[in-house]
């Protein structure tokens, strides 16, 4: 089980990787899909499978068909070659490293109290969030409600041809 | 009686103020005669202001009055109230200078009469007048100061008046440097009382000077800073250049500003500080040099100008060199009595030679005028009276204010009595040849129509001919049984240094033998230019090197070019393409460009890219925390 | 379950906190990296993914339901987000004819 954890881990990374360099929009899509599927399973591993569930509906379900549909709506299957200058390109590619490098160096000193916390979840299952959810966070859990529909106005309003 | 003082003493300068915003202000509106009217009533309110002061001063019993309108500077030490002084040296001055000026403000009604700037040009007056009284009211050398600056400028505006003639214009920036110069050195001497005596206003100063040794250095540098100021303020020697150049301004002006009043600004302030001179036998010797040298120079430049206001000015300048001599002899009473009478007769003078330039239709070269006696018989008596006046024939005033300053001389040293009678001399003879030529003979400009002058002109010079023959009898000596009554007048604002007296007999003596020469030299003048009708050659002709000399005014004008325009113009030249143009400008440039290089280098970060904004944040970000790592 | 919970007590939560690290370095490396703006917003939420396994991580090794509570919340404001930002990329392809990131110059204003 411990291999599973590496393997869904190299999974994931090498995937965000091809959606990194790859240069297809359709096939950037099709990487991500299968990080993020690689994703519910480390949220079944940490016993969180409630999210697992979620993840996999709005993430793989919902957001990536969406991009997909405006993929073929913008009509951009075709490879367009858009490419940075290999200058950019390259430094881009050095900040990033540069940034794993200075979050690692972040996140070292706080290795010893990580150390003290063992596993230890038995809620990941809808009635241990769903009690959660709706006792403590429920004013919150409405007022997405509302969130969602100023997206949708926005997105209907930007969507349209002539505003 | 004091009380009535305090009230009334700050009418005096008001009314000219209030007269210079009125038609200063309203100098597009007023029509014709408006302004002059307006500008001289107004002078005449602060002349009848000064006579009611000068009543209530005398019946009041006190020698002064000090009248303090309100405090004006208070920082640490220096405590400056705006205060009036009213005492018998001051309300003598107001008199002058309100009755002389109001006299000319009225004159120039007619002689300005037509001028398109007529307005501009009572406005300047009435400032000039203003600023004249504060000089010689102020309680304190700063109230002096003010007023002193104030006539240069408003000396400045009038000479240059028709400013659209480049060399009249000229003439006045002259005027205003070289009294700038002097000023420097009064301003100097001002501050250097005020560290001395921890104060500037005259009484405290005076009273303080007591304590000082005759003689000491401190206050001989004083006073000749002192002396620097009233040497260009009253145009002696060496800087006098400016007053015959002032002549460029409207007669009017040259009779009130050039002659009456302005340039006797330095007499007074000396007189005023008779107690620091006192103090300081080296100065007054300076004064003696300075005032004898400068009476017979400018009487001999006279001697060969053919400008009829040439001539009035050259006399002015060596009549200042007497009242100079006077001081320096320490008869400042003697001093003002000249400063007095000068002010009629040489008012008069101007008055009559700008009626004359008026009837002429501007000429103002004696050589073309003649004949004019009989065309103009006011204009002719009253100029008759003043040269008389001014060359010292009794009973006219001249001759007592003059004779007392022979005397004085006399008592000094005999030599500085025959140098002084010389210059006289000189003076009578050069007035009796402007009298000739331009009142006997033929007429010789035969396309002038002479004519009398309006009696808006004729009156004030009536009234100052009449000023002229009397004003003497103002201070008639004790040797002709009077009282010298304005010496007395003046006794308490005025410490004279004490001499002794002559001796009846060879006073008396001394005036006939100078008497008997001015008649010589009246016959000599009357010989050359009425009986043998000899015109001054024309400036073409070739004449001998010492009258060349002097018809070029001895080259003085010449050598200040050479010694100090020159070399100033080279140092400016020098210092404007060496200094300016290479160093401030460059420096001034060079912010400039660098601000706008890097402008230009930090605008390129606003390319409004969004890859580079996204590069920048992260690199923020990134910085963000390694510092907070490291720290 | 009883399994995946035994091997998982075995892994260390500093594993978590690695990937998180590197997910995320990644999905930053490509929003400097591409040009597509489409793609761009896909590394995005890459970045968001990489934040909610570590808030997950964290609450089950602290036994702290909130954090996972965090994380359903994360996705709704991603959702919203995703759906506006589509529509902008598609205005945009719309006004200019392009996802060029580098058409978009203007911010200079």
């Amino acid at each position: 089980m411990v291999f599973l954890f590496y393997l869904l881990s190299a999974i994931m990374i090498i995937c965000a990787l091809l959606v990194v360099f790859s240069k297809s929009p359709i096939n950037n899509v099709i990487y991500l899909i299968v990080c993020f599927l690689a994703m519910a399973g480390h949220y079944i591993l940490l016993n969180a499978q409630f999210l697992a569930v979620v993840h996999v509906i709005v993430y793989t379900g919902a957001i990536m068909v969406l991009f997909l549909f405006v993929i073929m709506l913008l009509n951009l299957n075709k490879a367009i070659i858009l490419r940075k200058s290999t200058v950019t390109r390259v430094s881009a590619v050095i900040t990033g490293g540069i940034f794993f490098l200075v979050l690692l160096a972040a996140t070292r000193q706080t290795f010893e109290i990580h150390a003290k916390y063992p596993f230890a979840s038995d809620f990941g299952l809808v009635s241990g969030i769903g009690k959660v959810l709706f006792n403590e966070f429920l004013l919150p859990f409405e007022m997405s409600s509302i969130l969602f529909i100023s997206a949708m106005v926005g997105a209907l309003m930007f969507g349209k041809k002539d505003v | 009686m004091v009380a009535l003082i305090s009230t009334i003493a700050w009418l005096v300068p008001a009314f000219p103020l209030l007269g210079f915003l009125i038609t200063g202000l309203a100098k597009n509106r007023l029509k014709n005669n408006q302004a002059g009217i307006i500008a001289s009533t107004l002078v005449s309110f602060s002349f009848i202001t000064a006579v009611i002061l000068f009543f209530s001063l005398r019946s009041s019993g006190q020698d002064s009055v000090t009248v303090t309108l309100f405090n004006w500077i208070s920082a640490g030490d220096l405590k400056i109230p705006f205060a009036f002084l009213i005492d018998h040296l001051s309300i003598t001055m107001m008199l002058i200078v309100t009755g002389v000026g109001a006299l000319i403000h009225i004159y120039s009604i007619g002689y300005m009469h037509g001028d398109e700037r007529v307005n501009s040009f009572f406005a300047q007056m009435n400032l000039f007048t203003f600023s004249m009284l504060l000089l010689v009211m102020g309680a304190n050398y700063l109230i002096l100061f003010i007023g002193w600056e104030g006539v240069g400028f408003c000396s400045y505006l009038l000479i240059g008046f028709w400013f659209k003639n480049p060399a009249f214009n000229y003439a006045a920036r002259k005027a205003f440097v070289m009294n700038r110069i002097g000023d420097l050195g009064f301003i100097l001497g001002i501050i250097l009382l005020f560290f001395t005596f921890k104060s500037v206003s005259f009484t405290e100063v005076f009273a303080q000077a007591g304590t000082l040794q005759a003689g000491a250095p401190l206050i001989t540098l004083i006073t000749i800073l002192l002396l620097v100021g009233a040497v260009g303020k009253s145009a002696q020697i060496p800087l006098y250049t400016w007053l015959p150049d002032a002549m460029a301004g409207p007669t009017p002006v040259s009779a009130l500003i050039h002659a009456a009043t302005m340039v006797t600004a330095g007499i007074y302030m000396i007189a005023r500080s008779s107690i620091l001179y006192n103090l300081a036998p080296i100065t007054l010797n300076i004064m003696i040099g300075l005032g004898l040298a400068t009476a017979i120079f400018a009487a001999v430049i006279g001697l060969r100008q053919n400008d009829i206001k040439k001539v009035l000015a050259y006399s002015t300048v060596s009549q200042l060199g007497y009242m100079f001599l006077a001081l320096g002899l320490g008869a400042y009473s003697s001093a003002v009595f000249h400063l007095t009478t000068h002010a009629f007769f040489k008012a008069l003078l101007f008055l009559g030679a700008g009626s004359i330039i008026h009837a002429m239709g501007g000429e103002q070269d004696i050589r073309k005028m003649g004949g004019l006696r009989k065309k103009m018989p006011v204009t002719y008596f009253t100029f008759l009276a003043a040269t008389l006046a001014i060359s010292g024939i009794p009973p006219f005033s001249g001759f007592f204010s003059k004779d007392l300053i022979l005397t004085k001389a006399f008592e000094n040293n005999p030599v500085l009595y025959v140098l002084a009678l010389g210059g006289a001399l000189i003076t009578c003879f050069y007035m009796f040849r402007l009298l000739y030529l331009v009142f006997f003979g033929d007429q010789r400009l035969s396309s002038a129509h002479p004519h009398e002058s309006p009696r808006v002109m004729t009156i004030p010079l009536i009234i100052l001919s009449i000023l002229s023959v009397f004003g003497g009898f103002l201070n008639i000596p004790e040797l002709f049984g009077g009282k010298s009554g304005l010496g007395e007048f003046l006794h308490s604002a005025i410490i004279s240094k004490v001499t002794e007296e002559l001796a009846g007999s060879t006073e008396i003596g001394l005036i006939i033998s100078s008497l008997a020469l001015l008649g010589l030299i009246i016959l000599l003048a009357y010989r050359t230019y009425v009986k043998k009708a000899i015109i001054p050659a024309e400036d073409s002709k070739s004449l001998s090197s010492f009258s060349k000399a002097i018809t070029n005014k001895f080259y003085i004008d010449e050598i200040y070019t050479a010694l100090f325009e020159r070399p100033f113009g080279f140092l400016s030249d020098f210092f404007f393409y060496n200094v300016e143009n290479k160093v401030l400008d460059a420096a001034v440039d060079g912010i400039g460009t660098a601000t706008s290089r890097l402008g230009g280098l930090a605008r390129k970060l606003q390319a409004g890219n969004m890859s580079f904004y996204l590069f920048a944040m992260v690199g923020g970000i990134l910085l963000f925390i390694i510092f907070i790592l490291i720290v | 379950m009883k399994d995946i919970s035994s091997a998982i007590q075995l892994i260390p939560l500093e594993n978590y906190v690695f990937l998180s690290v590197a997910l995320f370095s990644i999905g930053m490396m490509g929003v400097l990296f591409r040009r597509n703006t489409i793609a761009i917003l896909m590394c995005l939420e890459l970045m968001f993914n990489s934040v909610n396994l570590l808030l997950t991580a964290f609450s089950a090794y602290h036994s702290d339901p909130a954090g996972q509570v965090f994380v359903f919340f994360i996705m709704i404001v991603a959702a919203a987000e995703v759906a506006v930002g589509l529509s902008i990329i598609v205005m945009m392809k719309r006004n200019v004819d392009s996802v060029d990131i580098n058409l978009l110059n203007r911010l200079k204003w």
